[in-house]
């Protein structure tokens, strides 16, 4: 039986196709992926991302504790500011990508993948220097409202200053009566918050969001839109463009990787990688002739395959055949040709600069 | 769900077929393209091409998924809907109209009447959703 979010009876009853989704029974569609994408971009939409977890430290050194685990910095980020960060392996391959929030320095609350939230808790349980963390996951409903009218149908809601709040940072407030973490960020590429309130309250702020964006467009958005705005975006999916396999530095996200903060889980084998040079990189590219990539197809070169498609899709908003995957590093730069094998046929490709959505 | 047309011919595969003089008209049926969802890319068949019946002879696909589409029935394909090349998505506003994919010219056209007539493929639908 799959894990229900406490919205569950919400979104069957505005028609939701529902779905299995790394062991949660969550709303692919409502009215249609390409409606809800355009919604996200045009306007608003409404996401439940309630099935993903929070790993939380506490008290004193919890903050050098969360830090020795990830790559990103959180020493030199502020109370109130959210990292994007790899949790890795001791070989520098991805245990998840998370976003660690600073409270202060005793208190960090670390959002994890949904697919993650055991793995993860027991991998930080056991490699933390200081303070043990606590699974926060079942403490937290978490909405997210994503687009370009999204701030104002919240500040419509709640009295913070959202001016206030840049992106990733966040602040503790009341959102339609419901005590919330309303956090500055999200997967989509548009600007947006993402909410963390108690579970009881999820159907309450829900509600009060959708009746609050209804006069502007606001939509209830799936997981088939999330993924088509985010790989708009080229945001790696665990599992699909990021894995335990494959480090931060094969993935582009260098730029999470703080080498000045010292040590780190993963640190030395990542040193080790940098230093003898990368032997494949991960690329967005578009397709030269009709054919929609996918997650799982080759990436070829004279009949041999060299690389693999980790994420594809035809974009709504761009208007293109676009993918992500994984290429040798000589294959990598803006403007090589691919083949990308599609039903066993060879399709001609060219990797791009991203994200594709600008 | 909406009525499936008297005059159309359907598969378990959720394909529909109609005579059109000498041809067969084929599409997929409006429970198709509203499990598919929204359809962002068709892969026609050439005009030419043998296709036999149950066997894949085109693809069809939306944001999320990749679906294969099967022939109804057995013969040479005479036409192929080109302007769901650049307008896939009449797959799902008009399934049974502008939407249709192929027209075959039948090697056997009897083996159009094997299949499944509109009460049938009703009766197929109701069995599936559950």
């Amino acid at each position: 039986m799959a894990r229900q979010t406490p919205l569950n009876r919400v979104h069957r009853a505005l028609g939701a196709r529902m779905v299995d989704f790394a062991g949660w029974d969550m709303p692919v569609q409502y009215s249609g992926v390409v409606s809800e994408h355009e919604a996200v971009r045009n306007a608003a939409g409404l996401f439940d991302v309630s099935h993903m977890g929070e790993i939380e430290f506490r008290g004193e050194g919890a903050l050098e504790s969360a830090n020795a685990l990830i790559t990103n910095d959180l020493a030199r980020a502020s109370d109130g500011q959210a990292v994007y960060a790899g949790l890795l392996n001791h070989q520098g391959g991805f245990v998840d990508d998370v976003v660690a929030y600073r409270f202060s320095p005793e208190r960090i609350l670390v959002c994890v993948n949904a697919s993650n939230r055991e793995k993860d808790f027991a991998w930080m349980t056991e490699n933390t220097p200081r303070v043990k963390p606590v699974n926060r996951s079942d403490d937290y409903a978490q909405l997210a409202i994503q687009g370009p009218k999204a701030a104002s149908i919240v500040q419509r809601l709640t009295e913070l200053p959202l001016d206030s709040i840049a992106t990733y940072r966040f602040r503790e407030g009341v959102v339609a009566g419901v005590p919330c973490i309303v956090s500055r960020t999200g997967y989509t590429g548009e600007d947006g918050f993402e909410l963390y309130c108690p579970p009881d309250r999820a159907e309450d702020l829900w509600n009060a969001l959708l009746e609050a964006g209804r006069s502007v467009g606001l939509l209830p958005a799936g997981l088939g839109a999330r993924d088509t705005l985010r790989t708009e975006m080229k945001y790696a999916l665990y599992g699909n463009d990021i894995d335990d396999a494959h480090t931060p530095l094969e993935a582009g996200l260098g730029w999470i990787v703080k080498w000045d903060k010292g040590e780190f889980v993963g640190r030395p084998a990542l040193a080790a990688q940098k230093a003898a040079g990368l032997k494949r990189k991960l690329v967005g590219f578009e397709m030269r002739e009709p054919g929609i990539p996918r997650h799982g197809y080759g990436i070829v070169q004279a009949g041999e395959a060299v690389g693999e498609v980790t994420s594809g899709t035809q974009g709504p908003t761009v208007k293109k055949a676009i993918g992500i995957g994984y290429v040798p590093t000589a294959m990598s730069a803006e403007g090589s040709p691919l083949q990308i094998e599609i039903r066993g046929r060879p399709v001609r490709a060219e990797v791009v600069k991203t994200p594709f959505k600008r | 769900m909406a009525d499936n047309p008297k005059n159309l011919r359907y598969t378990k595969d959720h394909e529909w077929a109609r005579r059109e003089g000498p041809g067969v008209v084929v599409g997929i049926t409006a429970h198709a393209q509203e499990s598919l969802g929204d359809v962002v890319y068709v892969e026609l068949p050439k005009v030419g091409d043998t296709v036999t019946a149950g066997s894949p002879f085109g693809v069809v696909e939306s944001t999320k998924a990749v679906s294969e589409l099967f022939a109804p029935i057995s013969g040479k394909v005479s036409k192929v809907n080109t302007a769901l090349t650049d307008e896939p998505s009449t797959v799902n506003s008009d399934p049974y109209g502008a939407g249709w994919i192929v027209e075959i010219q039948p090697s056997d056209p009897a083996q159009l009447d094997g299949l499944l007539d509109a009460d049938g493929y009703g009766e197929l639908l109701a069995k599936t959703a559950t």
